[in-house]
């Protein structure tokens, strides 16, 4: 238990970090990089939370292809590789307390209603079998819906960025 | 000493709801402030994790799988809408300059 409460400690001070630099970096290829410190904090995360297939797949599917997805992007965009002055909006201080307000409002609502819940000590690692016969079992239609989506998607890109 | 104050501390699953509201609400703030719209996209990458990372954290704590399951859901919508996102944005840049979100203002009245 004092490994888990270290560790999440350890890698929550990375993901805030890294959001915040996200936020406040001037360099959009450095956003992505502190992006990546963010969701790789996540799959630690998931980790702790005995979730293993998850935090694979969060490795692979966001920090392999999405984090490319959006270096592409950032190359095909001609974006700026070095720093810019105007990556923020002019209004920007209005967004701090708007910020602050959301996240009192959901952590007060949080802890009123979760308070002080214990995580159960011995709960068993949820293996791959298990998520599989829930994603094939009752699952399956959304399943297969989700799939038609991402095809969609990769047709709809393709039609949207194709040179005519 | 210390080692066995923190040892006394059981792993509450309140701190991971915080911890997600805490990056949700840092991904709003970047949506908010932010004017490119890949700086954009990376925000609501963050706000989407935030909302997996207390789907995995109630699923522990309420000992039940289907929290985990939605999180592949949740990761599939998410890259769908990486790929459209960048799609638009470099038709966008076949006509204009910047990625800015500040200069497509067409529909402005």
């Amino acid at each position: 238990m004092v490994a888990q409460n270290i560790f999440f400690a350890i890698f929550a001070v990375i993901m805030v970090v890294g959001a915040l630099r996200v936020v406040t970096s001037n360099n959009v290829v450095h956003a992505a990089l502190w992006l990546v410190t963010v969701l790789a904090g996540a799959a630690g995360q998931y980790i702790l939370l005995s979730a293993e297939f998850v935090a694979v797949t969060q490795v692979l599917v966001y920090i392999g292809a999405v984090m490319v997805l959006f270096l592409f992007g950032t190359m095909l965009t001609r974006a700026r590789l070095g720093e810019e002055t105007d990556l923020n909006n002019k209004t920007w201080i209005l967004g701090i307390p708007v910020a602050l307000l959301l996240f009192g409002t959901m952590s007060y609502a949080l802890i009123d209603s979760f308070g002080d819940e214990k995580l159960p000590e011995d709960a068993t690692v949820v293996s791959t079998q298990v998520i599989s016969d829930q994603i094939f079992g009752p699952y399956l239609i959304p399943f297969w819906a989700l799939s038609f989506v991402l095809l969609a998607a990769t047709i709809g890109a393709i039609v949207l960025a194709r040179k005519d | 000493m210390i080692a066995a104050l923190i040892a006394e501390i059981k792993p509450n699953s309140t701190w991971y709801l915080v911890l997600a509201a805490l990056l949700f609400a840092i991904g709003t703030l970047g949506v908010m402030v932010r004017r490119n719209a890949l700086v954009l996209f990376m925000c609501i990458e963050l706000m989407l994790n935030a909302v997996n990372l207390s789907f995995v954290a109630l699923a522990k704590e309420m000992d039940d799988i289907n929290g985990q399951a939605v999180v592949f859901f949740v990761l599939v919508v998410a890259a769908a809408e990486v790929v459209i996102g960048l799609g638009i944005v470099v038709a966008i840049m076949r006509k204009r300059v910047s990625a800015s979100v500040d200069d497509l203002a067409e529909l402005k009245g």
